[in-house]
């Protein structure tokens, strides 16, 4: 029996007591305590409670997962708690009620625990007017060109300017000039005029990211965000800073003037960059991506990612991917190609084939590829790769889908054991043909120690002594890859294959939760997702009809596969599910 | 006739008195100390026992004193709500950052007579349990770090600190930390954040209230030097005594820093509310009068950061004459220098520093001094105030550079109504607009008429000078 797949994998916390406040006279229940930044739970603040009563409290620094700042004021609201008698018992009116006594100053929502029987007040023209303020100040100094910024679209200044922003500015004075386009970093850039000074950026790294990198110098209106001098803003998550920031002060190098936002169409995926399985978003426009942000999901990353895994999307576009098939040399087609291999692979004896298939495949595909692997009677394995990790998010293990890979029986639980046996199976003869999927066998070990200190996607590919010498040996050699290889220069069919971000599918990650990824742009030339021409080689092969469709296919895996019991397509939801591995 | 009433400045003018520990102890000095340490537990009729330190705790609450420092808030009450179950150590912090302009009070007792200071701190540190405490000095005096590190040395070689002091079996360290020339380090909660090595931004409250979570988050009694001298004389004479000091919920003794254009400037110790802000400006014991052929035309009576007063502005008071309330109207000059008459004209004693104006100043440019003042010294951490105050400052510099307009008043108005009154993180969003609000409201014909100066000479010369002006705000803004 395989345990009922949850969503979360922390055990449910304790009851915590519910309290009742009112905003803007709706009463809601929320409970006394509530997670700080870091889980921890602290009593439940203004903003909370506005929340769970669904009314918007605008904010800049104000962010669920960093410390709280206050500095920013725009949350600013009015608030009453029920008037005590000289007895310290509640005042009550005529009709009953309890007597609210109005706080003659405003509180900020970010930070003011909430008590039983508080009332906040949002819409109150002193709150209006407080808005008002803050937003006319935090607009006087900034440059207001909005239509050359590349925040315009996803800006918070310009978003709160529409519902309280002056139409015409009371400034006559001459603005303050600060520095722009500060090199701040390798991946970041700085506008210090755009800047706010909700010290989200220095909060995030200080506290999250555990660089304390960033800080403000000068005073008053010259505050300026800046780095220590001669050390640049360069950890692994430094682009989250560019996420949260909420206007265009800080830019990624990357991503900056390369598209109007509002052009880019998004696509929840999956980073495929280390075994954690960050949630991110594509954002493409026309087939091409312009940049990965995260997605927000509690269970795996909240709402960060690392830098590598970010800008690992280059590839995609590489001029010299695999776009046509080709049978020993020559270009061909996808049915004569697949009809071949069919042929050839119904007649290969039992024991004298072996797989090799990437943990960078998806779990339809490994699942698949388990399924050619029981009709050959092969033996598999796939390919460890590791690297740095933290602790944070990067993981050691560089394979976004090495459980799926265990799970399916493509590998064992110490992954690549198999390779040397492959090695010595092709060296004996006895192994005569080979499928490869996603992984250049030919690619030399790199030394753990020769990686830069910063690399973290950098791999270390485990020495398996399977050469080009014993490639030559084979009768057949099937590759799949996506960019060209040494492995795949010498197989006698190359079948191109797709990047995540070009197809739909699933992976395990390191905790066992299954993620769907769905997909952004088209692959180019003839290429083609893995699991769909896999369908069609298994069923050549086999005889046994699947699914053409890959939530037909993944519901027909979770039926097979014990861990996977229980999943669908539709059940793993944006977030995905934990299963047991 | 009024007089001062010496009860900590008692020694220190006296010819022949010096900062050393021998002058002091030959003056009575750590008698005091050595009496509170001797002190035995109380047993109540109730069967419980009271501790020397809730002894001493006691009596601080009962003498009514009020911190000196700024707020006026009750010494006894912030010691009470000190968390002591945390099981965390409990700090004490000497505020002697002294800046408000117009106050020059602190450095009298720092410089004249440390050891006062320090007897205080060890007393004040003793009632609440505490085993570290620092004075977080002003940057720009060196010299006062100085003889505090002298005294504090002078106090250690005698036993008077360190381990077991005088054989009580209490241990105290007092450490001198000196700031590095902000004023906003004033400011408790900035000043424990720079005590921690940090860029002086205050804190937010809730929930950084430091007697809970104060320096290094554990709780911290932040004092003013001339707060914490008083502890001292409060243990000597006992707080009911003490509190027949001055008047009713406003005990004591206060020094008071007067300048400005009075003949007589300087520091004056006198009982709260036993004397007048006329009688400070005007009698020959203090400030003997305005300089000769002056009319008086403006009072700050609490620091540069308290609401202004015009001459002959007239307030209601409520007050209590032989037990019963009445409200009596009073002149400005009619005021009992005391917290709450003050804070009922809409003012503030503040950090008791009255600084006097004649009519030979120009409002306006009075005005711009100060703004810039706090604009500069605004620490930038909050949107309302960092924005705010450099605005100000830049209207006014405007308006004292003959580029004024005669709308420049209701403007400047606007900018300071969206500062205080809770908007900011500390009270320095009060500090800088008080002013703005009080001049401009005080003295609005005084605006209007600059401004209107300003754009009738702008109508005779044509727009010419715009461009002029333009780079005249473009220096204000690199400033
Ligand atoms: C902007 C600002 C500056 C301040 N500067 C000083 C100062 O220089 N010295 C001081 O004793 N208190 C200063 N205070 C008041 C302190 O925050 C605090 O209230 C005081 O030290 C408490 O001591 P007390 O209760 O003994 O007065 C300042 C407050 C503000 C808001
Ligand atoms: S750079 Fe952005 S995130 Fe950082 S303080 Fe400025 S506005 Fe906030
Ligand atoms: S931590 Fe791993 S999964 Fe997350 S963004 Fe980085 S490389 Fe991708
Ligand atoms: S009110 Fe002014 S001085 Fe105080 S925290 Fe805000 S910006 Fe800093
Ligand atoms: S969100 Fe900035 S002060 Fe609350």
């Amino acid at each position: 029996m395989s345990t009922a797949p949850t969503t979360e994998s922390k055990p449910a916390p304790p009851a915590i007591e519910k309290i009742k406040v009112k905003v803007d006279g709706r009463e809601v229940e929320v409970p006394k305590l509530s997670p700080d930044h870091a889980g921890k739970l602290v009593p439940t603040t203004m903003i909370q409670a506005c929340e769970a009563a669904r009314t918007d409290v605008p904010h800049y620094c104000y962010h669920p997962k960093l410390p709280v700042a206050g500095n920013c004021r725009m949350c600013l609201v009015e608030f009453g708690t029920p008037a005590l008698g000289p007895d310290r018992k509640p005042v009550m009116n005529p009709d009953g009620t309890p007597k609210i006594a109005k706080s003659p100053r405003p509180a900020i929502a970010c930070a003011t625990p909430i008590s039983p029987g508080m009332e906040i007040y949002t819409k109150t023209p002193a709150v209006k007017q407080m808005r008002e303020g803050v937003l006319e100040s935090l607009l006087i100094n900034h440059p207001l060109d909005c239509p050359i910024c590349d925040q315009a679209g996803e800006c918070k200044l310009q978003e709160y300017s529409v519902d309280y922003g002056q139409s015409a500015s009371r400034f006559v004075e001459a603005k303050v000039h600060k520095p722009k386009a500060v090199d701040l970093g390798p991946r970041i850039m700085l506008d210090a005029e755009r800047c706010i000074l909700c010290t989200r950026c220095i909060r995030f790294t200080r506290d999250v990211a555990g660089d304390d990198a960033l800080g403000i110098i000068n005073r008053g209106s010259y505050n300026t965000i800046s780095t220590y001098p001669g050390m640049p803003f360069d950890n692994n998550y430094t682009l989250n800073t560019v996420d949260i920031c909420p206007v265009g002060a800080l830019t990624s190098k990357d991503f900056r003037f390369q598209m109007r936002v509002w052009f880019l169409k998004e696509t929840k995926s999956v980073c495929t960059s280390c075994a954690t399985g960050c949630n991110i978003l594509i954002s493409s426009r026309e087939e091409k991506i312009y940049r990965y942000t995260p997605r927000e999901n509690d269970g795996v990353n909240g709402p960060w990612m690392c830098d590598a895994g970010r800008l690992n999307y280059k590839w995609i576009h590489r001029d010299d991917r695999l776009k046509d098939v080709l049978v020993r040399g020559q270009k061909s087609s996808w049915t004569v190609a697949l009809n071949e291999i069919a042929e050839t692979l119904k007649r290969v004896p039992p024991g004298s084939a072996a797989i090799i298939a990437s943990a960078r495949q998806t779990n339809e595909e490994l699942w698949l590829l388990s399924k050619l692997k029981a009709k050959l009677g092969a033996i598999s394995d796939s390919v460890p790769r590791t690297g740095k990790g933290d602790n944070l998010l990067v993981d050691e293990d560089k394979n976004p889908n090495t459980n799926g890979a265990r799970l399916t029986g493509i590998s064992f639980t110490e992954m690549g054991i198999n390779l040397s046996k492959i090695a010595a199976g092709i060296a004996r003869g006895e192994i005569k043909t080979l499928i490869v999927f996603g992984e250049d066998l030919l690619k030399r070990a790199v030394d753990a120690k020769a990686l830069r200190e910063k690399e973290l996607t950098s791999e270390v590919v485990t020495e398996h002594g399977i050469t080009a010498e014993l490639l030559g040996k084979l009768d057949t050699l099937i590759v799949s890859d996506i960019l060209p290889s040494a492995t795949a220069k010498l197989a006698h069919y190359v079948l191109p294959g797709c990047a995540h971000a070009e197809k739909r599918g699933t992976f395990t990650n390191r905790d066992g939760r299954v993620q769907r990824f769905m997909q952004a742009i088209q692959p180019p030339g003839d290429a083609r997702p893995e699991w769909d021409f896999l369908h069609d080689l298994v069923y050549n092969v086999t005889g046994k009809n699947g699914f053409l469709t890959i939530e037909g296919l993944f519901n027909e895996m979770a039926k097979d596969v014990p861990a996977f019991n229980g999943l669908t397509w539709a059940g793993l939801g944006d977030i995905g599910v934990t299963v047991k591995v | 006739m009024p007089s001062e009433y010496k009860l900590i400045l008692k020694h220190a003018d006296q010819p022949g008195y010096t900062p050393d520990i021998e002058c002091y102890l030959k003056h009575g000095g750590y008698e005091v100390l050595k009496k509170a340490l001797a002190m035995q537990p109380l047993d109540l009729p109730d069967g419980k026992r009271k501790s020397p330190q809730e002894q001493l705790r006691d009596e601080v609450m009962k003498s009514g004193l009020r911190g000196r420092g700024g707020a006026g808030f009750s010494c006894g009450l912030k010691w009470s709500f000190v968390d002591r179950r945390s099981g965390k150590p409990i700090y004490l912090i000497c505020n002697a950052d002294e800046s408000e302009p117009g106050t020059f009070k602190d450095r009298q007792i720092i410089h004249k007579d440390p050891h006062q200071l320090i007897e205080g701190m060890i007393l004040s540190c003793f009632a609440n349990d505490v085993k570290l405490a620092y004075i977080y000095i002003r940057g720009e005096m060196p010299q006062g770090a100085k003889l505090l590190n002298k005294a504090l040395a002078e106090a250690r070689a005698k036993n008077l600190l360190g381990k077991n002091i005088l054989g009580s079996g209490y241990d105290l360290e007092i450490h001198v930390h000196r700031g590095a020339g902000a004023y906003i380090c004033g400011e408790e909660t900035g000043l424990i954040e720079s005590l921690e090595g940090k860029r002086p931004y205050p804190r937010i409250k809730p929930p950084y209230f430091p007697a809970v979570l104060g320096l290094y988050m554990c709780p911290t009694i932040v004092n003013n030097v001339e707060t914490l001298c008083n502890v001292k004389h409060i243990v000597a004479m006992g707080g009911a005594e003490f509190a027949k000091l001055g008047t009713p919920n406003n005990t004591g003794t206060r020094i008071v820093s007067l300048s400005g254009h009075v003949k007589r400037p300087g520091y004056y110790e006198i009982e709260v509310g036993k004397v007048t802000i006329g009688e400070l400006i005007n009698d020959p014991n203090f400030g003997g009068g305005l300089r000769d052929g002056r009319k008086l035309k403006a009072v700050i009576p609490g620091g540069s950061s308290a609401k202004v007063l015009k001459a002959g502005e007239k307030f209601k008071l409520k007050r209590k004459v032989d037990g019963k309330d009445v409200e009596q109207e009073v002149d400005m000059l009619d005021l009992p220098y005391d917290f709450d008459s003050l804070l009922q004209a809409g003012t503030m004693s503040g950090s008791s520093a009255i600084i006097v104006m004649d009519d030979s100043v120009d409002i306006v440019e009075a005005l711009a001094n100060i703004s810039e003042f706090y604009a500069h010294e605004s620490c930038g951490q909050c949107t309302p105030c960092r924005e705010g105050s450099l605005w100000m400052s830049k209207a006014l510099h405007r308006l004292t550079h003959g580029e004024g307009r005669k709308t420049d008043a209701d403007y400047l108005e606007k900018i300071a109504n969206n500062i205080p009154g809770g908007r900011t993180i500390c009270a320095f969003g009060e500090a800088c607009s008080w002013p703005v609000q009080s001049f401009v409201a005080k003295f609005k014909d005084e605006f209007v008429a600059k401004g209107a100066a300003d754009e009738a000479k702008r109508a005779q010369n044509g727009v010419a000078s715009n461009s002029a002006a333009a780079k005249r705000r473009e220096t204000v803004a690199a400033h």
